[in-house]
């Protein structure tokens, strides 16, 4: 099967700021693709690029096989944007603002109805289909953001920082949506700047920073390949312990008064940590994207 | 500005930019048609209106929302920010609406300052509807529509243009 977006060489400048340079990749149908990577690294402008609201500078971008400079309409029509910012309508109620937008897909208005309902129950937002959009609180609009995103059933359902903002309870509720659809076949682009959000929602992911790809992969195998299994963790470490550390050749890492040992043999390291700790506190554990 | 950012959304529909400029355009052309409808009706009221001749205002009112209306897009894509909305109203609305032959008769004014009052759309617009709302049809109210329909097209594409440069990035 070919893939549903497939990028070459992929360049984005503004004036004289290259925001990405030459990227390629490819994203296949029924995947969760992340983009992880700081604000400023091209997750945006990619993103840009593929719903065609951004002219491309230079490369090859293709979604359903279609050039994004040639069959924009066709190419928007099956896909599903939600977008950072909160671009509700602030005028119309929340029920209101599916059925609208389900208008510029050309979807009829009783389907627009009844398709509202559906989502709105999916996203538990069935009870304030009448409330305003400013009465909504940021998890809620978020919600109705990403239920605007579904209302022509997409191909592919774009998610550009979803979580960004949001409360811990919030951000759940997103996630759990989002692996439901993902759960139903639905393939889906995801950019976050958060670890955790990447290795917990994505089959594959690329980290990206000043517009380039630094890595590409499954979280786990990235994790595995680029650092190690654990780490063991020592706050309050003793300077000795540093010279200890370049003797044997392990990869660490330091800040003010925590030092981080990447392993794949944790147990080993953090018995010999704990011979040179004087009067600190290591302590280990498996590792994943997220080191805090 | 929260319409840019609802233009935002849209436009990840299969809609383009171009549509939504020409839906803005289309509503602003709307209520000004609403408004001058309005306007007829209390007018009618006081027994000012020549019909049937009158009601040839309602379509020119078209003609006319769709030349501001555009006149009104390419404003909104040059202002730097919001806050400078007040530089075209004060620079050109305001001299326009007052020396476009509203409110007194252009003869009492210098051939010159007539000159440069027929150059301004409002004018043109201010004297079809008073001739036709007194009942009169002159062979010259011609020229005024010219005027109108050749100004319109190239402030829709300009508009548009202007837009884009602004929301495209």
């Amino acid at each position: 099967m070919p893939p549903v977006i497939e990028a070459r060489n992929l360049t984005k400048r503004y004036g004289q700021l290259t925001a990405l340079e030459g990227v390629t990749f490819a994203i296949q149908a029924g995947e969760c693709f992340g983009f992880l990577g700081p604000n400023g690294a091209g997750k945006m402008s990619t993103v840009k690029m593929i719903h065609c609201s951004s002219p491309v500078t230079a490369g090859d971008l293709e979604v359903f096989g279609m050039d994004v400079r040639r069959e924009p309409r066709t190419i928007k029509a099956r896909i599903g944007v939600c977008q950072q910012e909160d671009n509700l309508d602030p005028d119309f109620s929340v029920k209101k603002n599916l059925t609208v937008f389900a208008r510029y897909f050309g979807i009829p208005a009783t389907a627009a109805e009844e398709r509202a309902r559906e989502l709105l129950e999916f996203m538990g937002l069935w009870e304030r289909r009448d409330a305003r959009i400013r009465e909504l609180s940021g998890g809620l609009k978020r919600r109705l953001v990403i239920a605007r995103a579904l209302v022509n059933r997409p191909d592919l359902l774009i998610l550009d920082e979803p979580t960004t903002g949001l409360d811990p309870q919030s951000r759940h509720q997103v996630w759990d949506r989002v692996r439901t659809l993902r759960k139903q076949g639905k393939t889906i682009l995801l950019t976050t700047h958060y670890m955790d959000e990447a290795q917990t929602l994505c089959d594959r992911l690329v980290i990206m920073d000043h517009g380039t790809i630094l890595v590409e992969g499954p979280p786990a195998e990235l994790v595995r390949s680029r650092v190690g299994r654990e780490v063991v963790e020592i706050s309050g470490f003793p300077q000795a312990l540093v010279g200890f550390m370049r003797e044997r050749g392990w990869s660490f890492e330091t800040d003010t008064d925590r030092l981080w040992i990447y392993t794949d043999t944790g147990e080993a390291v953090f018995t010999a940590a704990c011979t040179i700790r004087g009067r600190s506190t290591p302590s280990s554990r498996p590792l994943c994207l997220s080191r805090t | 500005m929260h319409y840019q950012r609802t233009f935002d959304a849209i436009i990840t529909t299969p809609l383009s930019l171009e549509d939504v400029m020409a839906g803005e355009l289309l509503w602003g052309t709307t209520k000004g048609t609403i408004g001058c409808a309005l306007m007829m009706v209390a007018i009618s009221a006081f027994g000012l209106l020549h019909y049937p001749h009158a009601l040839l205002i309602l379509p020119f009112s078209v003609l006319a929302g769709l030349f501001f209306a555009g006149l009104g897009l390419c404003f909104t894509g040059m202002v730097p920010a919001i806050d400078s909305f007040n530089f075209p109203t004060f620079l050109f609305i305001m001299p326009m609406f007052l020396f476009s032959g509203t409110f007194f008769p252009l003869d009492v004014l210098p051939r010159w300052a007539q000159n440069i009052a027929w150059s301004l759309p409002l004018t043109h617009v201010a004297n079809v509807i008073r001739e036709l709302g007194l009942g009169r049809m002159p062979a010259d109210l011609w020229w005024d529509l010219v005027y109108l329909v050749a100004a319109t097209v190239p402030l829709w594409v300009l508009g548009i243009y202007l837009m884009k440069r602004r929301l495209v990035k």
